[in-house]
Formats: C-alpha cells, sequence, structure tokens
C-alpha cells in the first residue's frame, strides 16, 4: 500500500514533520464504551494539518475492518475513533497512525470529557437574533432619519413594529448582562454590566413610552446595535478561553500516565494513573516516570528526582529505597510497590502550596473591571444629575426672574436615559477583549500558550524575573564538558553505545558515530565493560571503573574510563543551558528586568549556570517552601515578579509569582499553576510574551482612554438634550469601529530587537 | 403605500427564517471546527 512508503510519510502538504516514534504505554486504558455498545477512542494528532491529512488518517481507519467512524478536528486536532466492540484493539490504531507518520497521544478519558461548548453557542444565538433585529429595525430607521415627508402616522407605525422587533429580541440577547448584572449587585459590587442592563431596560421603556405619545426619538436601532457590539465583544473573549482551556487541557491530557501494573500471576496490564490502588504491584521501564509514591521491590537502576528537587545527580535505587511519585527511572526496570494512591501521592501535598499562593492571585483586579469601578458612578451621577436639572432647573431659574419654557418630567427623563444611552460602555466593553484575542493569537502562532486574558495583563507588570535552573535555564539534559582526544573519546564511546544511561547517551553525543563494542557487558548501576582496540576497558562509576582514582567532589556528574594499563580518565558533565539563555537573560537586564535564580540544585552547578547565563542573583539548594518565600519577600519588597520553572517543587513558587510561565516539558502540576506554557527548546518566546504583553496593555489603556474621550464629549451633548437616535447610533458603530482597529495594530506589530 | 403592509411582514418573515436556520446549524455543530470544514472541501469523494 503506497500510504506506508517512507516517502510518503505525515502531512502531504510538508505543514509538519512526520513522527514515526512510539509514544507513550498502551492506550487500551482510554478507550470508553458508548452506549451504543461501541469503543471509542479520543486521539491526539498535532501533525495533522491539511486537507491530505484529514484524508490519510480518516481513510486508513475507516479501512479497517469494524471501525464504524473516525473523524478528525482540524481546529482542535482531536481524533475521534469508533469501532464495534471487541473488533478492534487501540494500540492498532496508533501503530497504524504511526506507521502513517503521525504521533498520536491517547487521551486521559477524563480530560478529554467531550464537552460542547455550549456557552459560545448560545452566544452566536444571541448575536445572530440581534443582529437579525438591528440590520431589520435599521430598515426602518433609515426612512425616519431621512424621509422627506414622513407623516407623523407612518413613523409611529415604523416605530411600532421596530419596538416589535427590538423588545423580544435585546430582552432574550441581553440575557448574560442581565444575569451578571444581577450576580454582581447581589454580592454589593458593580460591574460593566449593570449601566449596560439599565440602559438596555430603560432604553426600551422609555423607547416604547415615546411611541405611545406619538414622539420623534426611539432608541430602537441604538439598543440593539449597541447589544451587538457588545455580544461581539463577550464571544471574542469567550473564544480566547476556550481556546487558551482546551490547549492547556489537551497539554495535560498528553501527558497522562499510565503505568504498568503487574497481576500475580504476572501478566501485564496498562492501568491509568488514577486507577493505581494502594499495594498494586507495578513495572517501572526505564524511561517511565513513577505515577505514585511507592517501594521499589526488584531491580537496581538509577532515578532523576530532578523534577522533585532540581538535583540533576541521578540517585541509587534498589530494593527497600522509596521513590516519590514523578521521579523518573533511568537504567533498569523496576518493580515498585504502590504506598499510596495517584491522590495522596506527596504531588498532591503540594497542592496546598499551589493554593496558598492562587489566594494571593485573587486580589488581582483585572483592567476592565477597575475602569468599571470609576466608570459606572460617574455615569450614574451624571444621569441623575441630567434627570434633575431639567427638572427643577427651569423652576430654579424662574425663581430668579428667568423667563424659561415648561419642560415636562418625561424631558427631564428622555434626557437623563439619553445620557445613559450614549454612555454605554460600547466600546469599553470590545477595549480589552479585542486587544487581548489578538495578542494571545500572536503568541499562539509562536508557541506560547496564554491562558487567560488577565495573565496577560499581570505579565504587562512584571518588573523581576525569577528563573528555576535544571529544565527551566538549562534543557535537563547533561552534555560533556571534558575535553578528550578523539580517540579516547570514540574508546569510551564505543562502550557507551551498549547502555542506555542519559551519561551514556550524552557522551555518545558528543563522539559522533562510530561502532559499538561487540562483547560489551553493562552491570546495573554500575557501568560497561568490554574489549576496546584488543584491550579490556571499563566505563561508569568511579567504583566500578577506577576504584583507586581520587573524589573530584566538584558536584559534577561524572563517568569514569579505564582502559587496562592506562591511567582513569574522568569524564565530566553538566546539565546544558538552553542555547539562548545567556542571549535571552542579557535582553531581559537590557530592557530593565531584575533576574534571579533560585535552584534545588548543589551550589557548584547552580554558579556554573549562573555564571554561564549572565545572572548575578542566585541561590542554591532552596527547598519549595524557601522558594515560596523568597518570592513573597520580593512582593512585599514592592516587585511584582514572574517565576519561570518546570518542576514540581517550582509549583508553589510559580503560583505565587505575580505571573508565572512553565516550559512544555513542566511536570503537569507546574503547568497547571502557570499563567503561560511555551513551546520548544528555545527561551526566547518568554521575551516576545513580555514585550506583546506590553504592548496590549498599551493598547488596551489607548483603547480606554479613546472611551473615555469620546464619553467626554458625547456625554454633555446628551445631557444638553441635543441627542437624536442618528447621532447615537453614528456615535456607538464608530468608537466601537475605531477601538477594534486599534487592537489590530498589535498584529504587524514588530519589537524593536527583532528587523 | 398599501403595499407595505404586505413586505413588512415579508420581510421580517425572511429574515427569521435566515435566523432559524442559523440556530441550526449551530445546533448541529457546524462552527465547531472552522478550519476542518475549510480544508475538507478538498478532499475528492471516491
Amino acid at each position: 500500500m503506497a500510504l506506508t512508503l517512507a516517502s510518503d510519510q505525515g502531512c502531504p502538504s510538508g505543514l509538519a514533520p512526520p513522527d514515526t516514534e512510539f509514544a507513550g504505554g498502551d492506550p487500551a486504558a482510554f478507550v470508553r464504551l458508548t452506549t451504543g455498545g461501541e469503543e471509542t477512542l479520543e486521539l491526539m494528532a498535532p501533525g495533522a494539518k491539511c486537507a491530505g491529512c484529514i484524508r490519510k488518517i480518516e481513510g486508513a481507519l475507516k479501512a479497517v475492518p469494524g471501525v464504524t467512524e473516525a473523524r478528525l478536528n482540524l481546529s482542535t486536532q482531536r481524533l475521534r475513533v469508533t469501532w464495534k466492540a471487541h473488533s478492534v484493539r487501540a494500540a492498532e490504531v496508533v501503530r497504524l497512525l504511526n506507521g502513517l507518520g503521525y504521533r498520536v497521544q491517547a487521551f486521559d478519558p477524563e480530560a478529554a470529557e467531550r464537552e460542547v461548548d455550549e456557552t459560545g453557542r448560545k452566544l452566536l444565538r444571541y448575536i445572530a437574533v440581534v443582529g437579525f433585529a438591528a440590520m431589520n429595525i435599521m430598515m426602518f430607521s433609515w426612512p425616519i432619519w431621512f424621509g422627506q415627508d414622513m407623516g407623523d402616522g407612518t413613523r409611529t407605525a415604523f416605530h411600532w413594529v421596530s419596538a416589535l422587533i427590538a423588545i423580544p429580541a435585546s430582552l432574550y440577547a441581553a440575557q448574560p448582562f442581565f444575569a451578571s448584572a444581577y450576580a454582581a449587585l447581589k454580592a454589593r459590587r458593580a460591574n460593566m454590566d449593570v449601566p449596560i442592563s439599565l440602559a438596555v431596560v430603560l432604553t426600551l421603556s422609555m423607547s416604547v413610552a415615546e411611541t405611545l405619545q406619538q414622539g420623534e426619538h426611539a432608541y430602537f436601532d441604538g439598543i440593539t446595535m449597541l447589544l451587538l457590539f457588545l455580544l461581539t465583544g463577550r464571544y471574542l473573549d469567550h473564544q480566547l478561553r476556550q481556546r487558551a482551556r482546551t490547549a492547556a487541557r489537551d497539554l495535560l491530557a498528553m501527558q497522562a500516565v499510565t503505568a504498568t501494573r503487574l497481576a500475580p500471576d504476572g501478566s501485564l496490564s496498562a492501568v491509568s494513573a488514577r486507577d493505581i490502588a494502594v499495594g498494586d504491584r507495578l513495572l517501572l521501564a526505564a524511561g517511565d516516570r513513577a505515577p505514585v509514591d511507592g517501594v521499589v521491590e526488584e531491580g537496581q537502576s538509577e532515578t532523576d528526582c530532578s523534577m522533585l528537587t532540581g538535583e540533576t545527580l541521578p540517585v541509587r535505587a534498589q530494593a527497600g529505597t522509596e521513590i516519590r511519585a514523578g521521579v523518573i527511572n533511568l537504567t533498569q526496570k523496576l518493580v515498585v510497590r504502590a504506598t499510596a494512591r495517584a491522590a495522596d501521592s506527596s504531588v498532591a501535598q503540594l497542592a496546598r502550596l499551589i493554593e496558598a499562593g492562587e489566594q494571593n492571585r485573587a486580589r488581582f483586579v483585572r483592567l476592565a473591571d477597575r475602569a468599571a469601578a470609576l466608570y459606572v458612578p460617574v455615569v450614574h451621577s451624571l444621569a441623575a444629575l441630567t434627570f434633575f436639572a431639567w427638572l427643577f432647573g427651569p423652576i430654579v431659574l424662574r425663581a430668579f426672574g428667568v423667563e424659561v419654557g415648561e419642560v415636562g418630567f418625561r424631558q427631564a427623563l428622555m434626557n437623563a436615559v439619553a445620557v445613559l444611552i450614549i454612555t454605554c460602555p460600547c466600546a469599553l466593553g470590545l477595549a480589552v477583549p479585542a486587544v487581548q484575542v489578538v495578542a494571545t493569537g500572536r503568541l499562539f502562532k509562536r508557541g506560547v500558550l496564554v491562558k487567560s486574558g488577565d495573565a496577560l495583563e499581570r505579565l504587562a507588570e512584571v518588573d523581576t524575573i525569577v528563573f528555576d535552573k535544571t529544565g527551566t535555564l538549562t534543557l535537563g539534559k547533561p552534555r560533556l564538558i571534558t575535553a578528550a582526544a578523539q580517540a579516547e573519546l570514540q574508546a569510551a564511546a564505543s562502550l557507551a553505545r551498549a547502555s542506555r544511561h542519559p551519561l551514556s547517551r550524552a557522551l555518545v553525543e558528543a563522539a559522533g558515530p562510530g561502532v559499538v563494542t561487540a562483547d560489551a557487558r553493562e552491570v546495573p548501576g554500575e557501568g560497561v565493560e568490554g574489549t576496546t582496540n584488543g584491550r579490556r576497558a571499563r566505563l561508569g562509576r568511579r567504583a566500578f571503573a577506577a576504584p583507586d582514582a581520587p573524589d573530584a567532589n566538584d558536584g559534577l556528574l561524572e563517568l569514569w574510563f579505564t582502559v587496562e594499563g592506562a591511567a582513569p580518565m574522568r569524564l565530566a558533565f553538566d546539565d546544558a543551558l538552553r542555547a539562548d539563555a545567556a542571549d535571552v537573560v542579557r535582553r531581559l537586564l537590557n530592557l530593565g528586568y531584575g533576574v534571579e535564580l533560585l535552584s534545588g540544585d548543589r551550589a557548584a552547578s547552580v554558579v556554573r549556570a549562573a555564571a554561564g547565563a549572565g545572572i548575578a542573583h542566585w541561590r542554591a539548594g532552596v527547598s519549595p517552601a524557601e522558594k515560596t518565600a523568597r518570592l513573597n519577600q520580593l512582593r512585599e519588597a514592592g516587585h511584582r515578579t514572574l517565576m519561570v520553572g518546570d518542576g514540581l517543587n517550582d509549583a508553589g513558587a510559580l503560583a505565587s509569582a505575580h505571573a508565572s510561565a512553565s516550559p512544555g516539558t513542566a511536570i503537569e502540576a507546574s503547568q497547571a499553576a502557570a499563567d503561560i506554557v511555551f513551546q520548544g527548546a528555545a527561551l526566547a518566546p518568554l521575551v516576545e510574551a513580555l514585550a506583546v504583553a506590553k504592548q496590549a496593555r498599551q493598547r488596551a489603556l489607548e483603547n480606554l482612554r479613546f472611551s473615555a474621550l469620546y464619553n467626554i464629549i458625547a456625554a454633555p451633548t446628551a445631557a444638553a438634550g441635543l441627542l437624536t437616535p442618528l447621532i447615537a447610533a453614528l456615535a456607538m458603530s464608530g468608537s466601537s469601529l475605531i477601538v477594534t482597529l486599534n487592537a489590530l495594530r498589535l498584529q504587524g506589530w514588530r519589537p524593536r530587537w527583532t528587523s | 403605500m398599501d403595499i407595505i403592509a404586505f413586505l413588512i411582514p415579508a420581510a421580517i418573515g425572511m429574515g427569521l427564517i435566515g435566523v432559524a436556520a442559523f440556530f441550526w446549524s449551530v445546533r448541529s455543530g457546524q462552527y465547531d471546527d472552522l478550519k476542518g470544514a475549510a480544508h475538507r472541501i478538498l478532499i475528492d469523494d471516491e
């Protein structure tokens, strides 16, 4: 079949590289039984980019006997496969897709809960109804405004038809504003929806009263248009949150941990982390992450605890060693007995630190709400003032002997309501969401996921950046730093090629391509032994390969290489900094940010990383609680901090910082606590995120200022009784348009350092 | 001008049909994957 040819792998349009690496464990744990007696599997297919991908994937799956449905959603890159129960095995599906060149990942059934976006659909319906109303009413308003010789009777008839459309449509479509205003008032607060709701109700009643008295000014057109603009802003805001929420959930779901359970009869089965019970025996292969806390029963290996402690040196594990959830098994397989469920594991204890941190953050007030807090009292007192001025003004003036005409209650009320209509925060409602949608969309394309609009606002206020070391400033991967002769390096690498240990791999990477020693034998937890160039050689721990050599004791990762009859050679490794770490730090310092390094690792390696990246302020051996304390200390000193971290030990600090970021490789808890998640090996997206956030804040403030200016001009006009429905309609659409266009400027904006 | 007594309800009626059609399209999930829909049109049925 042509589909399986190597040249035909992956996206046919070449939009994504093919990826045939088998990812993750057995997806059988993720299959769900549907009500119709069928089985369903939800997969994530990040490589699917075009129509060709849809056809390839869906076509290949539908050709499998038993498969009843295969549907790829290109927007969310989710693939849903359904088959008749027991006719297909989930692993076959994954293998088939891998063969086509698409890396797919099963979802945690819980995270993949297919929720239809009900709120989004509701908002679309509101927009449709109120848009229909606005357009149809405009058909009647146009002749009213510009008709040359329209009689009072015709005008009133047109007003009645408008009322018939506007009243049900507005009451239907204004529901989200009513609900939110009611909730705010019940909590004794005022938000932007209070003046909106008030304006809707008052405008409708005033316009009906006007129509009843055959009056000239009815605002049915204005109010429906206002609702249309406001709902558009609301929909944009919702889309932004929805996209961020889905993307964040997908990231976590892709990390969904499966484990291999060892039954008493020796058979293996895949279970999801949630289903592990205390006492279960789990098989932890090399490279697996422990899903729960446990104790090693069999086997000998080394483990990587850097996610928990920041410590880069591998820790030995043998029977009796306690293993905490999140630890990665490095070399040999282990059998571990679970001592806690996933929810009770040490990971969950960090949740308390995160919660405490988030309480600090809850005090943050969004820009739009801050504007509303200023705006609501001013506008409402202005409307009240207008009403009383028109009602009692003439009486006062007459008392002073000035001749003025009679102004009735109706006129006073009309003018007061006109103030409320014209100042209704139409542009204000669009001012912030429009900017945030453009900003996050732009960052999303660069691989930066911003979880919410207020994350962007907090990011813009940051003045100090605190980095974690392992996995954040560094790649979390060892790199050879000893300069060795090529011949010796190749000899050592020929032994190293037989081992899966991370240090061996780093050595092979440094040596480049070469041969494997034929008789290489790996001693678990010790090293490799074999014959190279006709002589016996050993590569491994000091105790194994060079027992007589002195301990260097500099905190570096090391391998010793001894060839029979020659002096032992020490190969030192260090956790490599991200390629652009020094550049990014320099740029941040130039931009005036304070930069700090907080690491749980030992001082020697932290000093090296700090020097390499150019960070002057560093602390080593910091515990998770101390990290949180340091961030609180910085806050009390008046700093707004951005915490960048990836490990479990950073989760608390991430939550208590003013804003926080995690690399896409970070552990779940950290990604959940972080405001933004950036993908890829570079740190540069972080600088761009900071710049775009600042620029977005600038645009949002411009928009708010423009709205204020507009109100300063419009409100007195209305208070003076000069407002007509035509002016109201023009002013409203005009201001919304300007605000939106200003937001779009962000799309083409280039930071100064790129060209 | 009596004709408007007929034209107005006709115009609004047509508009309402449009709104009803939109409601249906939202409910049937046609707004759930806008990107995919744009690409699917390129696939030939075999």
